[in-house]
């Protein structure tokens, strides 16, 4: 993993962790990697990683097993898919507007290439 | 539990190589130890580390004197000097290394000399440059002490053994909790491994704080020539440059939302380092 850009590393690994739950690649009652995996692998601090696991436990996606490591709480999948639909609306929605704007796109034209995107999702 | 530096200068000649330095280097944390040439980081080192007298100060070890023997058993530093007569094998040196380092793992030193493709049957004088630097280095990662430094550990290693030496870094913090510090050139590709910065610049401990923080602390702004000028009018530029009618300027990093057109992106722990210097150079002129 390349830690390039703006985020800070903690918030990317927060992402990366909330992406894979969502995914299912962790799924519920499953153990995620430890503070230690993610720093020897990704050559990071400790401290990053742990803060990250730490912003995933506040937000009820993970709990710590006392000597054992840190799992994925029950109900975490659908609590992060509840939270995305929320922010769908602003997280792209708007910026599919602006942009479609900018580029001179009618509201009919945007709705077909809406229309075409989910037939290619069906081909896939 | 701690280093402590108060107040240390050290001079050679007319020369000085430190200018009242006073820093807390805590207990079981990564420190990154950055300046350019000359800035005085080896010379800081060297005085932690008992070689060196400091003109002016004090610098303890848990409160014991640097260079005393309660400071010895707690401090390591891997630097250039090798500790050991020259015609040693390393397999001996290894095996000597507990006599003056009474936590040293022997056992862990053998086996990273296997994973670097160190020959443990060679002289300490017969290796070449970069092995006698990785000899150095697993000295220091072996030692057991609770405050280790590296003092530009990874010059003369190629990109897969520099990669090596941060993931075993990484390791054997994570299975003895210890402070490090690691004075380097190479900001970018050490940045992530460190919990915060010291920065020194002619002597003096100019910054020394979480990188995080740093990493937000500036940033650099850029858009159209026009209206650049009216967005800095009130703002104090550190650095800037304009290619065309596009300008960059390196700015503090105050949050605000940005006139439309204009563009904010943070800078990294290197970025931050060279604006600093260049910052701090002006000062001085000036």
């Amino acid at each position: 993993m390349d830690f390039g850009g703006e985020r800070p590393i903690f918030l990317q690994i927060a992402d990366q962790l909330r992406e894979g739950i969502l995914c299912g690649a962790w799924p519920e009652e499953s153990q995620v990697p430890s503070i230690t995996e993610y720093s020897v692998n990704y050559r990071i601090n400790p401290a990053t990683a742990l803060k990250a696991v730490n912003l995933l436990v506040e937000e009820g996606l993970l709990y710590k097993k006392r000597g054992v490591g840190m799992f994925v709480a029950p109900g975490a999948r659908q609590k992060l898919m509840e939270s995305r639909r929320e922010s769908f609306y602003r997280d792209y929605v708007e910026g599919l507007v602006r942009e479609a704007r900018n580029l001179g796109l009618s509201r009919e034209e945007l709705a077909q290439l809406i229309e075409r995107g989910f037939e290619d999702g069906d081909r896939v | 539990m701690a280093i402590e530096f108060e107040g240390v200068s050290k001079r050679y000649g007319r020369a000085q190589a430190l200018k009242e330095v006073s820093l807390r280097l805590e207990k079981e944390r990564i420190y990154g130890l950055l300046g350019e040439n000359g800035a005085g980081k080896s010379t800081l080192l060297n005085i932690l580390g008992g070689r060196l007298p400091q003109s002016e100060g004090r610098v303890t070890v848990d409160g014991a004197p640097a260079g005393s023997d309660e400071a010895q058993g707690k401090v390591f530093i891997v630097g250039e000097s090798n500790y050991f007569p020259e015609d040693m094998k390393v397999k001996k040196a290894f095996r000597a290394a507990g006599a003056f380092l009474p936590g040293f793992e022997s056992e862990k030193a053998a086996a990273l000399a296997g994973e670097f493709g160190l020959d443990v049957k060679k002289r300490v004088k017969a290796l070449s440059t970069g092995y006698g630097s990785i000899f150095r280095l697993i000295l220091g990662l072996c030692s057991g002490a609770d405050y280790v430094a590296f003092d530009e550990p990874v010059l003369g290693l190629d990109a897969r053994h520099r990669d090596l030496f941060y993931r075993l870094l990484m390791e054997s913090y994570a299975a003895r909790p210890h402070t490090v510090i690691l004075s380097t050139h190479l900001i970018a590709e050490a940045a992530n491994l460190l919990e915060e910065a010291v920065i020194l610049h002619r002597g003096r401990v100019v910054a020394c704080e979480p990188t995080e923080n740093l990493r937000g602390a500036l940033c650099s702004v850029s858009g159209p020539a026009r209206l650049m000028e009216e967005f800095l009018r009130d703002k104090q530029v550190l650095s800037q440059r304009a290619v065309g009618g596009l300008r960059t300027a390196c700015i503090q990093n105050d949050g605000k939302p940005l006139p439309p057109g204009l563009e904010r992106s943070p800078l990294d722990l290197q970025e931050y380092f060279i604006t600093l210097m260049e910052e701090k150079d002006k000062e001085d002129v000036g």
